[in-house]
């Protein structure tokens, strides 16, 4: 099955002047030459070699790669949950030491405070910032509004379906107004249907809300429908492969997933994470035959 | 066949009836196999309590005897031609059929003490209870804070844990006699076996409460800006509440079963000196009801703890709780229809999958 794709590379005017338009505006998020190194049994492990890479305000990064490649120390080290064995990270201009508010977080696992209802979840970090009770309260009543959730400002994590948790994970992030909005695979324990209608949310809120955001995903056909561009890391050693703009034009809908720009810049990653074996044996089970002679399904 | 597999359904709820009715036999069947061994004169019942002591020397009405005593002694007067004694079976005198225990139940609160400034029963028990109550509190008024910083800081672990390790080990009686040395004959040193019996423990258990919180909640917290001491407060106390409070409520099933060693330390006391008095004048039914008071007490005290809890967690009410699963157990229709009720009055939505988009 061959198809004819046009390049990746390519861009219609629209979609070429977007990205102008995004180079315009100021770069939030700085990343300098990040490396981090893990000392383990088996000597020193470089989970992250030299990274370096610019998202701009209002920009929607992905973050891809095979496992391994240390997406998820990448993440933590922006968020600083982690500190990098050398270079650093920039937000705004300044450098960033340890966790702080101004790097919004939602996690795979669900980390929504099981003790608190979902308005007391979102008001937690308004709270910690000093606001008053009554200010963190309007404030969150209106991200939960935002996030489509009104009706459940009063129920208790536990209540709701893994798609609610984590909206309500997203405006608990946003209600700090952070300037950089850190996604680590907060879609991946969701099942596709639910994960689809997410992935339409998080456009809808990018789209309302000043906001940078970058996500990791294993996930290409999620990486390629929100991203504006989409960071390709390496494994062993984790470092940057290939930075992608992606070429399908906004606004993003469903439909997209089987346009020509969509599938060019699917096979494109495809070639970079999963490339042709050279050893195609190891992807084949030894020949044992169960059945009877004829009795074949393909 | 089809009700057999339900009776006896792997892993399965039981509906609420059976539920009652196998925690009714639970206590019905150990009850029954006492009322067997008491009234069934012939299980068990070595002795024979004479009603009419014949000829025999030294036998009076009521009188208990050896079976085979018994037997020589008549042969003996029958030889002698002297009228032989009569009697029925009748079981040891530690060995109290449910009746006796019962009427002693109720004499032990009526009956005064034997000598004035003794204590009333109640007044034992309430002493008993003082001595738990102090004991326990001294020791989680320094157990709960320690427990909480060696779960959260491996600072306190690694500098306190290791030391506790070994004194749990050390028996809390064996402190005994230093215990009375140090500080008198009362009440103190009582006080004090309980809180040896306890804090150690009591660390050690909350410690590990502590580290079994979920890392991904403290670091989300930290992304939201929470500083250290919020972290500790707001976010690690709150998380391993529920937690806590179940221990709680087993460490102090431990504190009990510590109370008679502790109150038989320096002068007795409580329920212990009761149970002391009662068996030197041979009254064990007496022993007996003393002995199932400190089980009631024991029992209702937890199942109140257990009800509190779920008052005081409503969050751990949406999923079914242990507690919860434990009271559903014992009186399952009841909890259900408070479960049921407070659903109603508080505005939780019910978990549906209808999403508004």
């Amino acid at each position: 099955m061959n198809l004819e794709l046009p390049s990746y590379l390519e861009q219609t005017p629209e979609v070429k002047a977007r990205f102008e338009q995004i180079k315009q505006r100021e770069v939030v998020l700085n990343i300098q030459n990040l490396t981090r190194k893990f000392d383990s049994n088996d000597g020193v492990v470089t989970a992250l070699d030299n990274v370096s890479f610019e998202a701009h305000r209002r920009e929607f990064i992905t973050v891809v790669g095979p496992s391994g490649c240390g997406k998820s120390t990448f993440i933590r080290l922006l968020a600083g949950l982690d500190t990098p064995t050398s270079g650093q990270v920039l937000l705004d201009g300044n450098p960033v030491s340890g966790p702080g508010p101004d790097r919004g977080m939602v996690f795979q696992r669900y980390t929504l405070f099981p003790w608190l209802t979902v308005k007391k979840n979102v008001m937690f970090g308004l709270e910690m910032s000093g606001h008053s009770l009554s200010e963190s309260e309007a404030d969150a009543l209106q991200w939960i509004e935002l996030v489509g959730l009104k009706k459940f400002a009063n129920a208790y994590p536990d209540q709701l379906s893994g798609g609610m948790r984590q909206r309500v994970a997203i405006a608990r992030a946003l209600a700090n107004r952070p300037r950089i909005l850190l996604m680590d695979e907060p879609f991946g324990a969701l099942d596709a249907q639910t994960r689809c209608q997410m992935q339409s949310y998080l456009l809808q809120i990018w789209r309302n809300v000043d906001i940078t955001i970058l996500f990791i995903t294993h996930d290409l056909d999620e990486a390629i429908y929100l991203a504006d561009r989409i960071l390709v890391l390496k494994a062993h050693p984790g470092e940057v492969q290939e930075v992608i703009e992606v070429p399908v034009p906004r606004p993003r809908s469903v439909e997209q997933f089987i346009s020509p720009e969509f599938l060019a810049t699917k096979q494109r990653l495809e070639e970079l994470i999963h490339p042709p074996k050279e050893d195609p044996s190891e992807d084949t089970l030894p020949l044992i035959r169960m059945t009877q002679a004829g009795d074949d399904v393909e | 066949m089809a009700s057999e597999s339900k009776w006896f359904a792997i892993r399965k709820e039981l509906s609420p009836k059976k539920r009652i009715l196998l925690t009714v036999l639970s206590f019905l069947l150990p009850i029954g196999i006492w009322c067997a061994f008491s009234y069934v004169p012939w299980l068990y019942h070595p002795m024979v309590e004479i009603s009419d002591p014949g000829d025999v020397p030294r036998w009076k009405e009521g009188t208990l005897v050896k079976q085979e005593i018994f037997e020589q002694s008549n042969k003996l007067t029958a030889d002698k031609n002297g009228q032989v004694a009569i009697g029925t079976p009748a079981n040891p005198v530690y060995l109290p059929a449910p009746h006796e225990v019962a009427i002693a139940f109720y004499e032990g609160f009526t009956t005064p003490p034997r000598r004035r400034g003794q204590p009333w029963l109640h007044e034992s028990i309430w002493h008993s209870i003082k001595v738990i109550f102090w004991g326990f509190t001294f020791s989680s008024l320094l157990g709960v804070p320690l427990g909480i910083l060696c779960g959260t800081y491996p600072f306190f672990s690694r500098l306190h844990e290791p030391f506790i390790e070994f004194f749990r080990y050390l028996p809390a009686p064996a402190f005994g006699a230093l215990a009375v040395a140090i500080l008198g004959i009362n009440d103190g040193p009582k006080v004090a076996i309980i809180f040896i019996g306890t804090f150690f423990q009591q660390v050690l258990v909350i410690g590990n409460t502590a580290r079994k919180l979920d890392v991904a909640l403290l670091e989300a917290a930290q992304t939201l800006g929470a500083n250290k001491i919020n972290l500790l407060r707001r976010v690690v106390v709150p998380g391993i509440l529920p937690d806590l409070y179940k221990d709680m409520r087993i460490l102090l099933g431990w504190a009990w079963t510590y109370l008679i060693v502790a109150e038989l330390i320096g002068t007795y006391s409580g329920i212990t000196w009761f149970i002391d008095q009662q068996s030197r004048y041979r009254n064990f039914d007496k022993v007996y009801a003393a002995i199932i008071i400190i089980g009631i007490i024991g029992l209702s005290t937890d199942m109140f703890l257990a009800w509190l809890g779920k008052h005081i967690f409503p969050w751990t009410q949406t999923k079914q709780s242990k507690i919860s699963i434990f009271l559903h157990r014992l009186f399952g229709p009841l909890n259900q229809t408070a479960f049921l009720s407070k659903k109603k009055e508080s505005s939780r939505k019910p978990l549906t999958a209808n999403e508004p988009s």
